[in-house]
């Protein structure tokens, strides 16, 4: 057999990197310097660099650094918990079972729970507050993302918590550091690897999720994900649309080395 | 000690509260017969009905089936390609290129790869509809398999194949005897997976579905636009069942197969995008 066949059937792999992989990013740069008539121009670009953009991206960072430290506050000591619960295994079912169903019925649960006559504004009422505009607000926007990341936050953690040599946690507290001091000076740093891929899995989604602005933060948020979104099936602005994607790609870029891939961190 | 554990479990309580309330929320008010996600007046199926007697959203689910199990069937065969095509690769730096460039789907935001793909699916003139949410539903599916099939295959002890080699097997016969039975748990983890990464695309099949054609989280989305109706909360109740019976049957699937499974939960559910 000639040996250039034998590895003619890893051709659907490679071809498939191929065209889905590397073509649609040189696609998208590409068309980033295309206007909506099919000039060439860099007119993207400078458009980008007006306040109205620049604004955008502004905000949709800050949304996503608020959900991702949300989730962390509230994930951290859930996963710690869950280290010491007695059945691990049906407790991590739960977690993760939730995660399977479509984000889109959690999202319209929201639609309901927050509306005008729903329970939240019932409860806001009966304690005096009043009713509120709850729905198609920041809040809601928050709230329901980090209730939609939790548990991907909880699971890395949890991972890295359980990877922990129990004998450490055992020495520190023989030599005296209180609970509180172990928790800081060992249980912490060792899970850093777990936070670092929470944090990531959790923060670019939240950059890019267009579907919970449009059906919760009724368009008063506007995330790249939703800019993208506009630009492609509503405006039909390619170009500018591809200029936005760009940047969230060289964003995700900068990030990535910087949170790690959680697992190459220590060695 | 034990105040903590307390303190802790009280926590998780909570936070399961929270976690479930909403879906239950969704399923009580699918049996209102008010017709609004506030105020029960009184039990009813006749949303069930509805969602049953609505031949258009019939076809919508069986769509969406289909084009999970082809999309799952075909990214599952070219993921256990690329496991063996990397696991080939003998020079570390290039392995770990190909490695990341696997990843890439993964870690992508759905927005980008349904962008990239709608102006790809333009430009090779694919119309949008079928063949574009099929072939891109095994695109973002391929990498999750290889993963999935990959440590599989690095557990294997290359003894197996040379001892296979010398007692006279063809190459033929070593992957179809003894190393495709052998990596068969992960070839069944990443169907399932690629199965559920399917299921549960939003994003990217709203990019490259056409005005035809639609999936059951593009219809929900489109229906969820228009405002709340009570056929969406028998339909996600309907779901929810289904999804438990789809996480039970993965469950005795992959425990009949026996060994423990993929070290990490969070591999297994994976990660949005």
């Amino acid at each position: 057999m000639p040996r250039n066949t034998r590895g003619a059937y890893l051709i659907p792999y490679y071809l498939w990197m191929v065209l889905f992989v590397a073509l649609p990013v040189i696609l998208i740069a590409y068309y980033s310097f295309f206007d909506a008539l099919g000039q060439f121009t860099l007119s993207n670009y400078v458009n980008f660099f007006t306040p109205v953009y620049l604004r955008m991206t502004l905000s949709s960072f800050w949304y996503a650094v608020l959900i991702t430290l949300f989730s962390l506050l509230v994930a951290y000591p859930a996963a710690y918990a869950l280290t010491r619960t007695k059945h691990k295994q049906l407790w991590l079912l739960l977690i993760i079972l939730p995660t399977w169903i479509n984000l889109l019925l959690k999202a319209y649960a929201f639609i309901g729970i927050f509306g005008t006559y729903g329970p939240v504004n019932a409860l806001l009422q009966a304690a005096g507050i009043g009713e509120q505009q709850i729905l198609f607000g920041s809040f809601s926007f928050i709230f329901v993302s980090v209730y939609i990341f939790i548990p991907f936050m909880i699971m890395p953690i949890y991972n890295a918590l359980e990877d922990i040599n129990p004998t450490l946690i055992a020495a520190s507290r023989d030599l005296g550091a209180s609970s509180f001091t172990t928790l800081r000076r060992v249980i912490f740093p060792l899970t850093l690897s777990g936070v670092r891929s929470g944090c990531m899995a959790v923060f670019i989604p939240a950059l890019s999720l267009f579907m919970l602005t449009r059906l919760i933060a009724g368009n008063k948020v506007i995330t790249l994900g939703t800019a993208i979104e506009q630009h492609f099936l509503v405006t039909r602005d390619w170009g500018m649309g591809s200029t936005v994607a760009v940047f969230l790609i060289l964003m995700m870029a900068v990030l990535m080395p910087i949170f790690g891939s959680g697992k190459e961190v220590r060695k | 000690m034990t105040e903590k554990n307390r303190m802790g479990r009280l926590y998780l309580m909570i936070l399961f509260a929270v976690l479930y309330a909403p879906i239950f929320y969704l399923m009580y008010y699918s049996f209102n017969s008010g017709g609004s996600m506030h105020g029960f007046e009184g039990f009813t199926l006749e949303w069930y009905q509805e969602v049953f007697q609505d031949t258009r959203l019939i076809i919508i689910v069986i769509n969406t089936v289909v084009i999970a199990l082809l999309s799952a069937t075909i990214a599952t065969i070219i993921g256990v390609i690329g496991a063996l095509a990397i696991d080939r690769i003998r020079r570390k730096r290039l392995k770990n290129a190909i490695l990341s460039l696997n990843n890439v789907l993964i870690v992508s935001p759905d927005v980008i790869i349904g962008a990239s793909f709608l102006i790809l699916f333009t430009i090779a003139g694919i119309k949008l509809g079928f063949v574009s949410v099929l072939l891109s539903h095994i695109a973002f599916s391929v990498p999750i398999a290889v993963l999935m099939i990959l440590p599989r295959l690095q557990e294997m002890s290359p003894t197996l194949v040379d001892a296979a080699r010398d007692l006279g097997a063809s190459r033929r016969d070593v992957l179809a005897k003894v190393i495709l039975p052998f990596i068969s748990p992960g070839i069944l983890t990443g169907f399932f997976m690629a199965l559920t990464y399917s299921l549960d695309d939003f994003a990217v099949t709203f990019f490259v579905t056409g005005s035809g054609y639609s999936t059951l989280s593009v219809e929900i989305y489109s229906r969820a636009r228009a405002g709340v109706s009570l056929s969406i909360n028998a339909l996600s109740t309907l779901i929810f069942l289904f999804t438990i019976l789809l996480v039970i049957v993965y469950h005795f699937v992959t425990r009949k197969n026996g060994r423990k499974q993929v070290k990490e939960p969070s591999a297994e559910m994976g990660v949005p995008r």
